[in-house]
């Protein structure tokens, strides 16, 4: 920001957003030129480590001239753009976005998006009460094309058992809002392994393996990168998952230390959390210029095997 | 990429149909017997991964063969292009017409889509219903089920099916209009009715332009259509040089019929201008809007008419290759198609110099796999690239980034067909033709009630009482409800709205659109409400899941539509329909793409113009 803000007028872009004249440098996004200035904007599908997909859209801005909302998170700024960003369409957008989400998926541990929810008085109950959970496995043999009709009496979800296949950490789709991270994450983005992608169509539209096979079968290494970028908890250590399902996880009560990973010559910065003395999982800081956030499943969860509180079950 | 596959290995024929579409693998790491050597050397992995965009035609391949893709097809198809199985099924899983699980090999859809169902559509699936058993379930000797299918571009002769049969010599056959005895025939295996040649209605009339050559000039034969004066545009258009060609396009204000109405000259002038190369054309013949049938008209009538004028835009827009997206329910157009750019290859008006023009330009078609959002242009490049048709967020446009990332310009097949009367012709006069803002002819697809259903060409600025006096008046009950323009994204004109002139600019004063050219008759019999919750499933059905708004909110509509129809409202009348307002506005306003963006607009048409769904329970 400091190299930017030091080169002429000339180099940047010049917009208004919500009246007021700004201008941010050359390939800034709208969100960035918004968070420069201190506009709040919620985001889910976002985040700094990935390429923006934009398709959570929570993050729309009103953009003069434009016949509909622009996303903030992935549009760049253009000299002379007037932007809104809280004008009656947006929050009619954002609220309905987060409803359409909250109605259809369990956000109960997304934090941020539990927040903005407040901020746009959203009421996901407005749909009515919802359907019976799916049973497990159906969602992953839905097939585009023609569905089943509802009967509108109750809303559909995206209920479903909970994916216990491996040691290391849960698939619980029922808490999944299909921001595409954990794809990004698993693919080009950070770990190149492509062991999971999107699925179906439409409403059936899931994360998956390739005909839905277990973790085991499927390329996953575990590097748990995905947990790490996943926004509502769908994505989750075992040992998190155990100690929640238990009622001993308790983040008021744990604390975290940066060390460097030993396990290679690389020099990963591992944030490493614990609760009550013992390690309960391990994470990156996002901003590190190494890891960017990712780690490998040795750093991700080589902890296991140093100690930790079921360790004799290992 | 060292990519992980699971155990699952190809049987003899899915390996047979992949190495047929794919040639002979060439080492071990492409799935082939591994050699020795290969532990050693790894293949140029840019080439295999620049091979992606091969998954779906391979995809396409085994299904033919096989009815449906397995596993160990799959695994096969990855390690022959180096795709990840995860990302490969992903795409398998996106479209309708491709299978993950066991499927017969004999299948019927059935269309039960909006033309359809105005002509008796619902009656034939509960007739299959009651005779054969449920849609999706095996029947008889469990060689051949029947799936309901969205709109299969053959409304003019409703109610249609469509029967694919899988094997070493695979079918695929549109019945067309289908009775219940001929489904039932088609299940069984039995060839399927022949297929009557189109009739135009208009046959003979002086005034086509984009339909003359119609039932008068053999669509088999390059011979025929030269004599016809096929190839003139071609010759003229090197006369003009690619500026000229772009000159008398702009000149001719000609619009795009795709829907968007976006003005083609001004988009092939941008292409033509990108110093990226190489350039690409992409036609867009993935026409599925419910209602639309003109494109098919075109493709199976006319093949080498389409042809020239690709290659004219090639010309124009300095474009080395040429896709052409056909949908996968064509199979008519696909031939002829084939068949047509095989004869135009032989005879040197495709590949390397053509008519020694120096020019060189190649056109290779590509088959949809049953997803309507594969017409949105950037949805479109993702699935010829080997993606998942979700459509890209612009900008950057496809002028600036479109198919593998290079300038592309993108067409309707009759924005296209267009291009040669105003070669040969001259752009002014063509822009004399119909109204200032709207020039030139428009076809129009008339179906549902009406006496002769069919295509239709009129120039811009006639009305729409005209164009259907012109089709012999309403049908049915002769009493018209409504008319619904431009399919399922599309709107009502209501009976009292029926001289407004058939221009963008007038169906826009009434919050209609002309969209693809659907007119749909609706007489006073027709469950308005039945219809619109069709056109909500369509919605939920066709999303392709990617954004919020669309991929909840479709859902969320049809359930809203539901509660209405039932007369059972959540809370009262006005909130149940306040809040399918608000969704309504919602997914206009911030999904991705056009589905989304009109997902509501035929069901909002209808209730401020026609007043649906204001009943409650009694
Ligand atoms: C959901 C959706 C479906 C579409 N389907 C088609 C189609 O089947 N054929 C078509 O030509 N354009 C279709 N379009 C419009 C294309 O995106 C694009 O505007 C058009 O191909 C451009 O060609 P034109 O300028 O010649 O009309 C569709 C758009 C959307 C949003
Ligand atoms: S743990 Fe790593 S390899 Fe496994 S799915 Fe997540 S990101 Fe992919
Ligand atoms: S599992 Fe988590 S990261 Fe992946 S799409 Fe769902 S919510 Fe996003
Ligand atoms: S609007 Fe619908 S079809 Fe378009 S990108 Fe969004 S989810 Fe996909
Ligand atoms: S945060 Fe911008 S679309 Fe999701
Ligand atoms: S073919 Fe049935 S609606 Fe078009």
């Amino acid at each position: 920001m400091s190299v930017a803000a030091a080169r002429p007028a000339a180099e940047g872009v010049t917009l208004e957003i919500d009246g007021t004249e700004l201008t941010v440098p050359r390939g800034a996004t709208i969100l960035d030129a918004c968070r420069s200035m201190g506009v709040d904007t919620p985001t889910l599908c976002y985040l700094e480590n990935l390429t923006p997909v934009n398709v959570c859209r929570v993050c729309v801005v009103e953009l003069e001239g434009s016949r509909v909302l622009v996303p903030a998170c992935s549009r760049a700024c253009e000299p002379g753009m007037k932007i809104r960003t809280d004008s009656e369409r947006v929050r009619l957008s954002r609220r309905l976005v987060l409803e359409f989400l909250a109605s259809s998926v369990d956000v109960s541990l997304a934090s941020e998006m539990q927040r903005s929810m407040i901020r746009y008085q959203a009421q996901p109950e407005r749909f009515g009460s919802a359907a019976a959970p799916h049973a497990a496995g159906e969602r992953d043999r839905a097939t585009p094309g023609h569905h089943h009709a509802p009967n509108g009496e109750r809303h559909q979800t995206v209920e479903q058992p909970v994916k216990v296949d491996n040691e290391l950490y849960v698939r619980d789709y029922s808490k999944c809002i299909l921001c595409y991270k954990c794809v990004e994450a698993c693919g080009s983005d950070a770990q190149n392994t492509f062991a999971i992608a999107v699925a179906g169509r439409g409403f059936d539209a899931r994360i998956s393996t390739e005909y839905a096979v277990p973790l085991p079968d499927s390329a996953c290494v575990y590097c748990g990168n995905c947990i790490g970028v996943c926004p509502t908890g769908a994505l989750m250590f075992k040992s998190e998952r155990d100690m929640r399902d238990e009622g001993t996880w308790d983040e008021s009560r744990q604390t975290k230390a940066d060390t460097i990973c030993g396990y290679c010559g690389v020099g990963c910065t591992l944030t490493v959390h614990a609760q009550d003395g013992e390690i309960v999982k391990v994470s990156s800081p996002m901003d590190h210029s190494v890891t960017r956030g990712h780690l490998c499943v040795k750093g991700r969860f080589g902890w296991q095997f140093v100690g930790r509180r079921d360790r004799e079950e290992v | 990429m060292d990519l992980h596959y699971t155990a699952a290995a190809p049987t003899a024929q899915e390996r047979a149909a992949v190495d047929q579409l794919l040639g002979p693998p060439t080492s071990g790491w492409e799935g082939g017997a591994r050699r020795p050597i290969d532990g050693h050397t790894a293949p140029d992995a840019r080439e295999a991964r620049g091979r992606r965009h091969l998954l779906l035609p391979a995809l396409h391949a085994v299904s033919a063969r096989v009815g449906w893709v397995s596993e160990g097809a799959l695994n096969y198809i990855c390690r022959r292009l180096t795709v990840p199985p995860a990302d490969a099924y992903g795409v398998l899983s996106f479209y309708a017409l491709l299978s993950a699980t066991p499927r017969p090999p004999t299948i019927v859809h059935v269309c039960d889509d909006i033309a359809c169902m105005v002509s008796g559509a619902q009656a034939l699936c509960a007739d299959l219903e009651r005779t054969v058993g449920p849609a999706g379930s095996p029947v008889g000797d469990g060689s051949a089920l029947w799936l309901r299918s969205p709109c299969l571009g053959l409304c003019e002769r409703a109610p249609a099916a469509l029967q694919t049969v899988a094997g070493e010599q695979p079918r695929s056959e549109p019945i067309a209009p289908a009775s219940s005895a001929d489904l039932r025939a088609a299940l069984a295996g039995v060839a399927t009715p022949a297929y009557t040649p189109y009739q135009l209605p208009q046959h003979g009339s002086s005034d086509l332009r984009l339909l003359r050559r119609i039932g008068r000039v053999d669509p088999t034969s390059i011979d025929a259509y030269l004599t016809a004066g096929g190839y003139a545009a071609l010759r003229r258009a090197f006369e003009l040089g690619p500026a000229g060609v772009i000159a008398e396009v702009s000149q001719s204000k000609l619009l795009g019929r795709g829907g968007a109405a976006f003005a083609t000259g001004r988009k092939w002038e941008a292409v033509a201008n990108q110093p990226e190369q190489p350039h690409h054309l992409v036609c867009n013949a993935d026409e599925s809007e419910p209602g639309t049938f003109k494109d098919r008209v075109l493709m199976e009538e006319d093949p080498f008419a389409l042809l020239e004028a690709m290659t004219i835009a090639a010309f124009a827009g300095g474009c080395e290759y040429g896709y052409l997206y056909v949908r996968g329910e064509y199979p008519r157009a696909t031939r002829r198609l084939s068949g047509a750019i095989e004869q135009a290859r032989a005879r040197g008006f495709l590949g390397q110099n053509i008519l020694q023009s120096g020019l060189r330009f190649d056109v290779e078609l590509r088959s949809g796999a049953g997803a309507y959002i594969c017409g949105e242009e950037t949805a479109l490049f993702n699935s010829i690239e080997g993606f998942r048709g979700e459509p890209r967020n612009k900008p950057p446009f496809p002028v600036q980034k479109g198919l593998f990332g290079k300038p592309t310009v993108v067409n309707n097949v009759e924005t296209l067909l267009n291009v040669l009367d105003i070669i040969v012709s001259g752009g002014a006069n063509f822009a004399a033709i119909g109204t200032p803002a709207s020039t030139g002819t428009k076809l129009f697809c008339l179906s549902g009630h009406v006496v002769i259903p069919g295509l239709y060409e009129v120039p811009f600025g006639v009305t729409l009482r005209q164009l259907i006096e012109s089709a012999g008046g309403v049908a049915g009950s002769k009493r018209l409800q409504a008319v619904l323009m431009g399919g399922a994204a599309g709107a009502f004109v209501t009976a009292d709205e029926l001289d407004t002139p058939l221009t963008f600019e007038d169906m826009r004063a009434v919050k209609a659109t002309l969209g693809s050219g659907v007119v749909l008759l609706l007489d006073d019999t027709v469950n308005l409400e039945a219809l619109l919750l069709r056109i909500a499933a369509f919605f939920r059905d066709e999303s392709c899941g990617q954004c919020v708004p669309c991929r909840v909110g479709t859902a969320r509509q049809e359930e809203s539509l539901r509660r209405l129809a039932a007369g059972r409202p959540l809370g009262s009348l006005p909130q149940e329909r306040a809040l399918l307002t608000e969704m309504g506005q919602a997914m206009r306003d911030a999904s991705i793409c056009g589905l989304g963006q009109t997902a509501s607009a035929a069901i909002e048409s209808a209730m401020t113009k026609l007043n649906a769904f204001t009943r409650t329970a009694t």
